[in-house]
């Protein structure tokens, strides 16, 4: 029998957040075996996701930490103001990290990139730090969580051993469900149609987040094209009955909607990338513990996309997990002792809960139709704009800083 | 018949320690009787597993403050040699061990050496476990240690002066001795031996003898007295929020940090 491959943790699922994990953990001299089912090289090919992620200034901190401030800076837009209203009202909520920070000190309210460019980077930092051994594309048979260590068998016979498995498998999880973990679930009856856009006039690096009966309709900007146009990302939500027909739209048909949502504010439009329709859920693990296993990302939680925090949620969990396994390794506590996992879980729910339930209450508000009710809103939005305080408090959620943070998500190597 | 005479009649079937040993012969039957619970975390020892992170925490600091150690490193403890002095199952060695010292354990009780072995050979660990007497290794391996620890045992122990004496010769001069023991106040006697091992069950009657607990500052004389230097006491202290934790009140348990003179 070939000697099984040893690391102190395995990662099941190489997507975003399982690499950003595995970054953290070697920068904490923690080592790792990245199981992933798909090709990476085919992850990158063009055309493969047409999706953009929004990624929180507490979120980047930690990017940067990790060698990625390259792929921030060169291809991502900052996002100087958010602008939500209720939709082409004049009434408008602002988060401006300038007027609210000083010129000096603004940091963005978070930073767009394509989850392509993010893939890219994560897969070319991983490649360069030994600690990191990717395995894929590659299946796992059989997971045996012992007393002891965890020993995976993938699907072609290798065979894998480290102290602690991570789930982060998505958010069908198998890891998950063969551990018996159960799920909250339930389904929004609305889908996001996602889809990129050029466009004549400048975004000036606003967000708009928009109102509609049928649900929000965001406009995020992205780094101008190599021809100079610009572009913008767009995550529309639309009622699950209309989803199909409006990805079905043609390139001119679907941009002249967008037009008519967007009152011609950014000028010509053009379709860059079909549109694409996703079911809009939500789910939450029950726990995020058993033995020998942690669960992160996707795998415990999902949420409504409208305040674009699944993603940073998923990297708050590599950023805490990463901290409190350093803590334990560096006083010699077994990775996989529970002690830790419940220390994780402690820390990481009460975040996920408050966001979860956050979205989960903005989403069914704006998506409530009917004149009285959008008044309300309105009203919402303007005593929202008018008491700094609740504007901070909004700000620092859209940012990941609320709460208590471990050192990565401050940019620091603990 | 209460827990304790048991104990102390199962001790025939031991070997008994040899003369001038420190060890109690009804306590080193006890623990060889708790070994196959050694690693049981919800067993008899749940609660020696919940203080762990926070007594290797304090040694962790200890010996960056003390032996020079690298703040930053994951394994702080590499190029040591350390000892865990009355070891059991071997819950601390094996935290030494992945600190990365060079890590002996040893314990009077034959069936927790025995457990301690068994665990380590799976996690993967390379330990020297010796069953035996602190004061036969001293005689063998003087001066051979940089960092001794000794977590819940000095009040087990019949002559605390010559254990705390032979931990000293093992030590090389400078080297650290890092301990932990329960206090002798009423609240001690309340919590430690009364709602702990009879009440809750977390802790195996007849471990303990509360008159042979010590105070923090009969611990700090005795210390002196063996050639040790007392840099940090601290008390080891739970709350249900955050569990065990470094700091605080010293009148359950206490945590402290001695250097070799």
């Amino acid at each position: 029998m070939p000697e099984a491959s040893e690391a102190d943790v395995l990662i099941i699922g190489g997507g975003l957040v399982g690499q950003t994990l595995a970054l953290a953990l070697a920068a904490h001299d923690i080592s790792t075996l990245v199981v992933e089912r798909a090709d990476p090289e085919a992850h990158l090919a063009e055309g493969f996701d047409g999706r953009a992620s929004a990624i929180a200034s507490a979120s980047a901190r930690m990017l940067r930490a990790l060698g990625l401030g390259d792929l921030l800076d060169g291809e991502g837009c900052p996002i100087a103001r958010i602008e939500v209203a209720e939709g082409l009202h004049p009434e408008i909520l602002r988060f401006d990290a300038v007027a609210e920070q000083g010129e000096a000190a603004a940091e963005p309210l978070g930073i767009m990139v394509e989850n392509r460019a993010l893939r890219r980077a994560l897969l070319e930092r991983v490649r360069q730090t030994p600690l990191v051994r990717l395995v894929a594309p590659a299946a796992i048979g059989t997971l045996v969580r012992g007393p002891a260590a965890v020993e995976a068998r993938l699907a072609d016979g290798r065979q894998l051993r480290a102290a602690l498995a991570v789930a982060a498998d998505g958010r069908q999880s198998r890891t998950r469900e063969e551990a018996g973990i159960r799920i909250a679930r339930w389904s929004y009856p609305a889908a996001a149609v996602v889809s990129m856009l050029a466009h004549a006039r400048p975004h000036g690096q606003v967000a708009l987040e928009l109102f509609y009966p049928s649900g929000p309709f965001a406009l995020l900007p992205m780094r101008d094209l190599p021809d100079g146009r610009h572009r913008s990302a767009l995550v529309w939500t639309v009622s699950r009955r209309d989803a199909a027909g409006v990805s079905r739209l043609g390139p001119r048909a679907f941009a002249a909607e967008v037009d008519k949502r967007l009152g011609g504010r950014l000028g010509a439009l053009e379709t860059i990338a079909p549109p694409v329709s996703w079911p809009l859920g939500f789910h939450h693990a029950e726990r995020y513990r058993a033995e020998r296993l942690v669960l992160v990302g996707d795998a415990a939680h999902g949420i409504h996309p409208i305040a674009g925090q699944g993603l940073n949620l998923g990297l708050r969990d590599a950023a805490v997990l990463a901290e409190v396994l350093a803590t334990g390794a560096r006083t010699g506590i077994d990775l996989g002792d529970p002690a830790l996992a419940r220390r994780y879980e402690r820390w990481r729910r009460a975040d996920n809960s408050l966001t979860a339930f956050a979205t989960d209450t903005l989403a069914r508000f704006f998506g409530i139709p009917g004149r009285p009710v959008e008044r309300l809103r309105r009203f919402g939005l303007g005593l929202v704009e008018r008491i700094p305080p609740a504007k901070r408090t909004f700000a620092a959620i859209a940012r990941g800083t609320a709460g208590d943070l471990p050192p990565l998500l401050r940019g620091e190597l603990g | 018949m209460s827990r304790r005479t048991r104990a102390a009649g199962a001790a025939p079937e031991q070997p008994a320690p040899e003369a001038g040993g420190t060890a109690d012969p009804a306590n080193v039957a006890l623990f060889d009787q708790l070994a196959a619970e050694w690693w049981d975390q919800s067993g008899p020892n749940r609660l020696l597993h919940a203080m762990n992170p926070a007594r290797m925490a304090f040694v962790r600091e200890a010996a960056i403050a003390h032996l020079g150690c690298d703040p930053r490193a994951r394994r702080p403890l590499a190029g040591l040699a350390a000892l865990d002095v009355g070891c059991g199952g071997g819950i601390a060695t094996e935290a030494l061990a992945r600190m990365g010292a060079a890590t002996t354990g040893l314990d009077a009780a034959h069936g927790a050496i025995a457990a301690a072995r068994d665990h380590a050979a799976a996690a993967g660990l390379a330990i020297r476990y010796l069953a035996g007497e602190v004061t036969e290794l001293a005689a063998r391996e003087p001066g051979a240690f940089d960092l001794v620890t000794a977590f819940e045992v000095v009040e087990h122990v019949a002559d605390v002066h010559a254990f705390l004496a032979a931990l000293r010769t093992l030590l090389r001069p400078g080297g650290l001795l890092v301990f932990s023991t329960p206090n002798r106040t009423l609240a001690s006697l309340a919590i430690v031996k009364l709602a702990a091992e009879y009440v809750t069950g977390d802790i195996p009657k007849g471990a303990h003898d509360w008159r042979r607990f010590l105070k923090p500052e009969e611990m700090r004389e005795r210390l002196a007295a063996a050639g040790f230097r007392v840099e940090r006491l601290e008390g080891l202290g739970w709350s249900p929020a955050s569990g065990f934790r470094v700091g605080g009140r010293t009148d359950l348990d206490y945590i402290g940090a001695a250097v070799a003179v």
